[in-house]
Formats: structure tokens, sequence, C-alpha cells
């Protein structure tokens, strides 16, 4: 909300720095976001009449005006704009005059003629958004007029609040001196309006009817007469230019300021037409019934629904959506005469339900929304009084004070010590009493209790404010965050991050090391991504996108990983190493409070083909101390003969291999790309078991042998295969085995390859003899022959 | 005795000198030294010789093999050597001739600083928590001191999930939510801190995106203040920033705290940096988790993790954080 200095004064005696005040409301909670110093930019800018306007003798593009700044005197100005005619009164910028961007007008020559000023856009003097020639002014000005003067307007400084959702009293330029002059220690009053009633009075020309006391709390009404629609008088179309609001005529206007003013959105309807021939006009406040219909101010036709609250005239015809949009059948136009005034209270919830439905958030329903002040309707009626009064309005005698049912306020009761625990200080009763109460809390001893305890009664304009923390708010609020001493919480305790946390980031880490860049892709996909990426389809989906290609929730890293490789290859980036750590989700049991959502880790190695990721899967198991075991297959979107699934302790943990050509042809992707996905949180339960069953075993204080043993085998016959073989009848004696040469070609027979193992032996206990040795070589020899299709190389 | 001294001298300094090879100079040590050489078989002759005699050429044939022989050492030493010289000299490499690229990778620089952040409030005294992405409204909202309706809920735009009733389900708006499955699941005292990826119904910009990431702060113990807010906040600080920063609370509004307040981090040269929301635990959270308000009291505190990643390098684009080029990848 924007507020003026000059607004607020007019409640209390603030002066000194205004950016100091400022720091202030900014302390207070109301954020300073903004401060504008309003009419500096027209130091120098007077009113000037044009006398005669002459082309410039070699210039087409700007001519030469002789202008009367005051003196009489014909003074020349080249000017680029053509809209002015002899006569027309201008704004002219005087020479030293320093502009709103920076320029100083200095006297200079344009293609030979002299310039003696520079004549004004209304963009220039940062009036209006207007550039397009330069700005006509009043003829009733002078010239010569410094032409701030003759705006009336007056140097000012503009606040623009960013405001939070608890202080509904800060909504009105009176709420923010309030709390502000609190603070500073100044006066505070809201002056009351000063206005003489004459004419009918209002019995017997209106009466309202509240059929919802919930929905209405409270409803003013009072008549003004002699009603003339005409411009407002500059000092109100300035501030309300000022703060945001486009002046339309006296009672728009007016409507407008008070509620700028004092917070109170209000409405007028034209009397006549609430009439509408009926001789005892009336307002009659009711829901509105399912599929009812009003057509608002703004011509649109509403249905409406059962929770709408309506306004409407004696006779039942709506006649405004109450706190929301007023109706068109009852809009103030040249021909009013009579208006009635309303000043309601209305229920915050259910103005807030109606204009986020329509989609009518307003001004004034953002102010009911958040609670308004019931107590100063009356006050409010007289102020909107005095203010049309000098377009001759009057105001009628008497008042129409219908109520329903509002708030209740019972007192609140403050324990200074439960205040001082929560927020840290040491201040007396006495003490928070001094700050509360010059911001309206009426504050009382409570009777019959410690001395030092007291009650509130919150102000009817702070309906956020209803316990005692609210309350220590308050106190905290104006006694100064920036006072509370910081402490820190002294309580023994440790910090440390889980296992389970270290473990993950000790993975993100190896990741890095082995050559992969950690990528962030959105979680967001676009239908059919998935199947794209070579995967089932039946992501979970998002209600309400933003659009439509950011709908369905990932079940699988692949995706985004894919189109991060794909965004990099067409960037002649290629042989990218991506991983992620993320969640994945997907549809749960039915039943299930939240769908099934996983952490698993993913790596796509492009240019790369399926053994490196193989090799990343072996570092990730090395690290996690478990051990994998491949079962080889065709899986969704990969390589049919270069993937497998991959298990620990029995455990399906994921998959390894190469993604398949046609996934990487609808990414157009080329080559190859190698493909790990894990279930991390598997993985992880995997570590912590091995972890947890880890034991020491003492290192053999006796010599070790080795064997080395090759086989002839079929391609189809795995590695891991022989291995396991050869590990079940090493038995015992076996500490290590692995592979160290692979053999293709002459004089190993097509379609067969040679693999080398070395299996080394030990003993805890003794060094192994000769026989020993020969034992599980031969055992070993003699288990892979018979189960395998394999032969011992000579 | 047929020994003529003189010429083995010159012949050993003559043949040493010109040895010029290991092997050739071991074949000269057989020559002059070995069992055939005229030194060898002068020494079986002095058994023959009598006693002033034998002692005189047997004084005389010892230093002469004591001076060939330290000839023969010193010239081996020194072709030792020179073949050492020789082949290091042939081993030379050029050390920048290096064939690929850097092959190291790269975390993530929103992972960085998330690890960053959780080490610095480790080292004040908190455990790491965590929590779904996915959401009930309840944990997201209605345990924060939101029940359905609530004008505050509109301060985030809700990403919402087809799952159970409608409405029932939602990309977590905040890491909020994590202190309510904290406090369900532990009693008090509580020091967690929550980082996390959320969402928020938002179009992509410089400094928006759907998804980013926060990181959530929750004390609850006996005699928890505002004050020890405060210092918390500070403390962050000075650690995770630096010791010449500070930091200060202004008054705000959240739902799910009171007293609510932004905290800001002012740089040494003055100007300040909003940078998160946090307060007292509203008691109406204690009492939608079953903690007693009256026994336990504590504060909350959260920002974004992803504003200060960009801050620390000075990115100015949100977005590239999520497109991957590893060229900015590889910065950090």
């Amino acid at each position: 909300m924007k507020v003026l200095l000059s607004w607020l004064r007019e409640f209390a005696p603030f002066d000194g720095d205004p950016i100091a005040l400022g720091n202030t409301m900014s302390g207070l909670g109301m954020a300073v976001e903004d401060l504008v110093h309003i009419g500096a930019n027209l130091d120098g800018i007077v009113v000037a009449r044009v006398i005669e306007v002459r082309p410039h003798p070699s210039a087409d593009r700007i001519q030469l005006v002789d202008v009367d700044a005051g003196d009489g005197n014909a003074l020349q100005i080249c000017c680029g704009a053509f809209n002015m005619t002899a006569d027309d009164l201008v704004p002219l910028a005087t020479l030293g005059t320093t502009m709103a961007d920076g320029r100083t007008i200095e006297r200079r020559k344009l293609r030979g003629q002299w310039s003696n000023g520079m004549l004004c856009s209304a963009r220039e003097l940062e009036m209006s958004d207007d550039a397009d020639g330069i700005m006509i002014l009043d003829s009733r000005f002078t010239p010569g007029a410094a032409l701030a003067d003759a705006l009336e307007i007056e140097r000012d400084v503009l606040y623009d609040l960013d405001l939070t959702g608890n202080r509904p009293d800060a909504l009105a330029v009176a709420g923010v001196a309030r709390d502000l002059a609190a603070k500073l220690g100044l006066p505070f009053a809201i002056p009351d309006p000063i206005v003489v009633e004459q004419g009918a009075p209002i019995a017997g020309r209106a009466a309202v009817t509240i059929l919802d006391a919930g929905g209405c709390g409270r409803f003013v009404a009072r008549i003004l007469d002699n009603v003339r629609i005409e411009p407002s008088p500059p000092h109100i179309a300035n501030r309300l230019t000022l703060c945001g609001m486009r002046p339309i005529n006296n009672v728009v206007d007016v409507s407008n300021y008070v509620m700028l003013e004092l917070g109170r959105p209000n409405h007028t309807f034209d009397l006549r037409k609430l009439a509408n021939g009926s001789a005892t006009p009336g307002i009659r406040v009711r829901r509105a019934r399912d599929g009812e219909r009003i057509v608002t101010l703004d011509d649109v036709e509403r249905e409406l629904i059962a929770d709408d609250l309506l306004i409407c005239d004696q006779d039942d015809r709506p006649v405004g959506l109450a706190g929301v949009m007023g109706g068109a059948n009852t809009e103030i136009d040249e021909a009013t005469t009579s208006v009635l005034l309303e000043m309601a209270w209305f229920d915050p919830d259910s103005i807030a339900a109606t204009a986020r439905r329509l989609g009518l958030r307003s001004e004034a329903s953002i102010r009911f929304e958040r609670g308004t002040d019931y107590e100063h309707l009356e006050l409010c009626a007289r102020r909107f009084a005095e203010l049309v009064a000098p377009s001759g309005f009057t105001l009628a005698p008497g008042i129409v004070d219908a109520r329903g049912t509002l708030p209740s306020r019972a007192p609140v009761r403050v324990r200074p010590a439960k205040v001082n625990a929560l927020l840290g200080t040491a201040l007396l009763g006495a003490e928070m009493r001094a700050l509360l109460e010059p911001i309206g809390f009426a504050v009382t001893d409570a009777p019959g209790v410690d001395a030092d305890v007291f009650d509130v009664v919150v102000p009817s304009f702070r309906p956020d404010t209803t316990t005692e923390t609210d309350v220590a708010e308050e106190v905290a609020r104006h006694y100064g965050y920036d006072r509370i001493v910081a402490t820190v919480p002294s309580a023994a305790r440790s910090g440390a991050l889980t296992e389970r946390q270290q473990q993950r980031r000790r993975l993100r880490h190896l990741l890095a090391d082995l050559g992969c860049a950690e990528a962030m892709p959105m979680p967001f996909l676009a239908p059919g991504d998935l199947e794209r990426a070579g995967l089932a389809g039946g992501g979970l989906v998002i209600t309400n996108p933003l659009a439509a290609e950011e709908s369905v929730l990932r079940t699988s890293l692949r995706p985004g990983l894919l189109r991060s490789i794909a965004y990099n290859e067409s960037h002649r980036l290629r042989d990218v190493a991506l991983f992620e750590i993320g969640r994945v989700y997907a549809p749960g049991a039915a039943g299930d409070a939240l769908p099934h959502e996983r952490e698993r880790v993913s790596v796509i190695l492009a240019g790369s083909e399926a053994p490196a990721a193989v090799a990343i899967l072996a570092e990730l198991c090395s690290l996690t101390g478990t051990v994998y075991t491949l079962e080889a297959g065709a899986l969704a979107g990969l390589h049919p003969g270069r993937g497998a699934r991959v298990f620990v302790d029995g455990v399906a943990l994921g998959e390894v291999g190469e993604i398949h050509p046609s996934v990487l042809d609808n990414y157009g992707i080329g080559g190859r790309a190698g493909w790990l996905d894990l279930d991390l949180d598997a993985l992880l339960d995997r570590a912590a078991a091995a972890t947890g069953s880890r034991r020491y075993v003492p290192v053999s204080r006796f010599p070790s042998s080795d064997i080395d043993l090759a086989f002839e085998v079929d391609e189809a016959v795995t590695v891991d295969a022989v291995a396991s073989v050869l590990r079940r009848a090493a038995g015992d004696l076996l500490v290590d085995l692995w592979l160290f040469d692979v053999f293709r070609g002459a004089p190993v027979a097509e379609g067969r390859r040679s693999l080398a193992f070395t299996l080394r032996l030990q003993a805890a206990d003794r060094t192994l003899t000769d026989d020993e040795v020969a034992v599980v070589r031969a055992n070993g020899i003699d288990a892979v022959q018979s189960e395998l299709p394999a032969r011992l190389r000579g | 005795m047929n020994l003529d001294i003189d010429d083995l001298r010159r012949r050993a300094t003559d043949g040493v000198a010109a040895a010029t090879t290991l092997d050739e100079l071991h074949a000269l040590r057989g020559e002059l030294l070995g069992k055939k050489s005229a030194l060898a078989e002068a020494k079986r002759a002095l058994g023959a010789l009598g006693p002033d005699e034998r002692r005189q050429w047997g004084q005389r044939i010892n230093e002469t093999l004591r001076e060939i022989e330290s000839r023969l050492d010193a010239r081996r030493d020194a072709l030792a050597q020179s073949a050492r010289s020789a082949q290091l000299d042939a081993e030379r490499l050029d050390l920048t001739e290096r064939i690929g690229r850097q092959t190291r990778g790269h975390l993530h620089l929103v992972s960085q600083t998330w690890e960053l952040l959780e080490d610095v409030f480790v080292g004040l005294g908190f455990r790491v928590a965590e929590g779904p992405e996915i959401e009930t409204d309840w944990h997201n909202f209605e345990a924060l001191n939101m029940p359905p309706g609530h004008p505050a809920r509109g301060m985030w735009d809700t990403l919402y999930v087809e799952w159970g009733a409608p409405g029932s389900t939602v990309l977590r708006t905040h890491t909020s939510p994590v202190q309510a499955r904290v406090m369900l699941e532990h009693q008090p005292p509580i020091y967690i801190v929550a980082p996390g990826r959320v969402f928020r119904r938002d179009t992509a910009d410089a400094t928006h995106m759907p998804v980013f990431h926060q990181i959530e702060g929750l004390v609850i113990d006996k005699g928890i203040t505002f004050g020890d807010l405060a210092g918390t906040i500070q403390s962050f600080t000075r650690a995770y920033f630096g010791g010449d920063f500070d930091s200060r609370l202004r008054p705000s509004y959240f739902p799910f705290t009171e007293p609510s307040a932004e905290f800001d981090i002012q740089r040494p040269d003055g100007s300040w940096l909003e940078l998160g929301g946090c307060g007292m635990v509203h008691p109406n959270v204690l009492r939608a988790v079953n903690i007693d308000p009256d026994e336990w009291s504590g504060f909350a505190f959260g920002f974004g993790i992803d504003r200060l990643a960009l801050m620390r390098y000075g990115v100015d684009d949100l977005r590239e954080f999520f497109t991957n080029d590893i060229r900015f990848l590889e910065q950090f």
C-alpha cells in the first residue's frame, strides 16, 4: 500500500528525516519497498504561454517556439514537438533545471538557433506515461507560476509499503500513522469530521434489514442530498493518483479516499434507483440463492451461489454483491441527486470466498477479507460527507444503524512472565502496558490474580489479535525486535549427519570423482515423455499444471538425463557424463495417504558403452560395502543385448547397461550411452546391513599362493558363471579371485573366448604345501569343465 | 722375481682410462687381478722366496694390487654414474604432453551449497531431517495453522497432485511440513534442519522456478526464546557468510509462527539482503502435533538454498541450474 507523508501528518505530527521515518515503519513490520520524493522533479519547471510558433530556418524536425515565462518577454525555445499553438500553456524547464533523467538544462544552440530552456512532455515530468508531445496545461494557470504550485502538487514523500496479512489496520493511512506515532511517542488522533446535517432526515427515507446476521455484522446507512457529479478537487485527485488510484469523479474518488484514509471500504447507491418507485426504499442483506443473477458495475452478469452475500432493495431485487462490487442498477450517474451511503461490516471469510470465486479481488475486498473495523462506521460516513461538502452535497440528519452478529471481543489475559519467557525479555507488566496502550489496546488490571497480570481488550481494528501470543508479538514489535538480546539455546546437544546421510554424500562425491557431473533436471514431464525414454507411462498427474509440458511427475530419472544429454549434444558438447540423485514418484496402493516416493541414483554416460556403466556400479558397490550380481535380460528402453538387472543380497536394485538406440534416436542423441539406475534407498539399506555385519578378519601372516587358470568358453557363458564355479570349487583356501585377461581369435574357436583367472590361496595358520595348491587347482579345473561348456587352455 | 711392476701399473692406468663400458672394465679387472693375472702369479710365487725378499715383494705386490683396485673402482663408479645419466637423459618426458580433457566430475552448485549449509548447522548442533516431496494438505497447511480456506494459503501458489481426495495431496510448497513430521515422530528436545526440494505454481524466469530448494530449521526445547532465535540466526550468518556479516530480524507474518520475522543479512559494506522468514513456533502448530505449548517452546526459520548458490558465484539466472549445460556444471 502507498502512503503519503503529508497524509500521515494529518493524524500525528511527524517530522524529521523521511528516510528515518521509513526505517521506523519497516521496523514495525510495515516494510518500505520504495520511497519517492514527490514534487522534487518539478523544481525549476514553470508555466509558460506560447506566444508564437515559427519554423526553424535550417531544420525540419524542430521548430522555434517563443514563450512568455511570466515576464512578458519572448523567450526562444527549440522544440521537437509540434502539438502546441499560440496561447497554449506549457511546462517550461528553465535554465539550470535538473530533469528526472539527470540532464541539466543549459542554454545552447540547435542548428544555429538558441534554445533558452526545454518544453516538457508529461513523461519527462514523470506525471504520466504520455510522451506524445508537450503537455498542454489548464488554460486558467498563470504564466510564470511554478508548475508544482499551479498543479497544487505538494512536496511530499510517498512510501510504498509491503504489508502482511495480519495487519488489516495498516491498510489505512490512519492505521499506519497510529502505529508509527505510538512507536515515536507522538500524539495520535483521527480528527472528528466537521459536517452540518440538513434537509429531510433519513427516517422514513431508508431502512436496513439484516437477514443474515453472521454475514453482515453491522450496516450504517446515511443519505447525501444535493448530489452533483463533478471532478474532484486537485488535492484529492492528486493523492489518489499518487497512491495508485485513477480519479473518476467526486463520489467515486471520495469513496476511495475514505477507504485509503480510514481503511473503510464503502459503497454508494443512487437513492432513486434503489427505491425503484417504492415509497419506502430500503436495504435487505441476505445470502444469494443458487443460480441467482446480478449485473455488477462492470456490466457483467454474475451467477451466484448460496454462499454469496447479497445487498437487495426493499423488494428483494439484488443491488450489490456485498463487499465485492455494486450492482449496475443502482449506479451513481450524472442524474443522481441523492445517494444512500453504505458503511458496513461483512464477514471476512464470506467476502474472501466470493471475491476469489468470481475473480473480483479488489482494494475493497482485500480489506474486508483481512477484517475491517466495525466501530468507526458512523465516523467514516461523516468523513465522506465532509469531503463531498465542497461540491454542495448535504448530509441528511439521522442515521440507520442495523446490527447483525459482530465478532466477540473477550479480554485477553496477559501474563508478563509468559511473554518474557517467549521473547527472552525482562519487561515489567507496566512496561508492556505502556507499549500496548498507544496502539489502542485497552488494558485493565486482571482481578484476583498476580498483580503483574493484566487483561487486554483488543481494538476493533485489530481482529488478528486474539491470544496472549498475539499480544506478545505486539509487545515485541513495539519494544523493537532489534532491542531483544540475541542469545543461543544452551542445552547440551550434538549435531551430526546420520550414517545414511553420510553414505549418500560419499556416493554423490564418488560419482563426481569418477568423472560424472551432477545434473538437476526438472522433475516435471510432458505427457509421452516416459514413453519416449522407453519407459512405461503412468506417472502421477498434476491437477493444475502451468503448462502441459509440466503436467506429469517423473517415475524415473531417465527422461530428464536424456534430455540433458540431448541439450548438450545440440550444443556440440559430446561424451558428457551426468548423474542425478533425486526423487521419483509413482502411484501407491489404493488407500495410501501418499503416493510412492523413492530416491534413486542414475548415471548416463554419453559416448560410452555398457561396461563403463558397470565399472561405475562396481565402484558404488565397493563404496557401500555391497556385492552386486547381474541378471542379463531385455529391459525397457535398454539395448536388448547390453542390459542387466542389478541385485544385491537377492534384492533387485535397478539396472545397468546401454540406452536402446531407438530411444537415443528419439532424443537425437548420436553414438551410444551407458546407463546405470539404482534405487538409492534400497542400496543404502543394503549398505547399512553390510556395514552392520562387518567384522574384523585377522590378516594371515603366512604367504599366499596364486594359481592362474585360462578356460576357453562359449560367448554365452558369463564370466560370473565361471568365477562362481571356481569360487565354490576352490573352497575355504580361496581369498581372492579375479579375471586378468580375455582373449578372442585364433587359436580360440569362433564364438568362444578365453578367460584367464587368478586364484589367490592362503591359510590363516600355515604355509600351503604344493600338494594343497595342486588339489585346489585340479578341483577348479574339474568343476568348470564338468559344469560349463568350457575347456582348460594348455 | 720376474715382475715388472712399473709396466703393470702403466698397463692398468692406460687400460682403465681406455675402458668405456662397465663390461670392458669388468674384463680388464679379470686381466689385471684375476687368478691368471701377473699379480696373482707373482703372489703365488712369493712362497719360493727368502724371508727378506718375500716381505719386500709382498709389500710391493699388495700396494700395486690396492692401487689397481682403487683405479678400477673409481672408473666403475664414474662409468655407472654416466650410464645412469645417459639413461635418465634418454627418459626425458614433456610433462605438458597430456592427451584428453579433465575427467573429474562436478557436484551441482545447489548440492555444494546444500552440503555447506548442512555442515554449518551440524556445527551449530543441529541434525538433518527429511520428508516427502509430495505431501498431504494436512502436513503442508493444516498442521501449520492454516485450516482449509485460510487466507494465508494464498501466500503459496500450490501445485496439486491427483492422488486421494481432490485437493488432499500437494507438491510441498515449503519445507515446513517436515517440522510437523519431525514433531510427530520425536519428543522434544528437537534441533533439526530440513533441506529439501519445494514446488510452486510459478513460471520460470531469472529469479523464479517452479522447483527450487529450501532449508528449514526447527528448535523445540524448554525455555526457548525469541532471543535464542535471533542469536541462532546470528551464529548461522557468521558461520556461513563470515565474521564480518551481521543479521537482523524485522516483524513479519507467517501463520505458523508468532512472533514472526523476516531475517536480513548485512554485508560488510553495510547493505542488507532479505534472506528468509522465521519466528517462534505458533502454539497451534505445537498443539496440532500433540506438544504442550505451556511446557515447550521453540522457533523455526527457513530460506532458499538456490539464491545463496546463485549469489556465491554471481550466477544471474536461476534457470541455469536446471538446464544442465556441462559448461555450466563444470565451472563449480
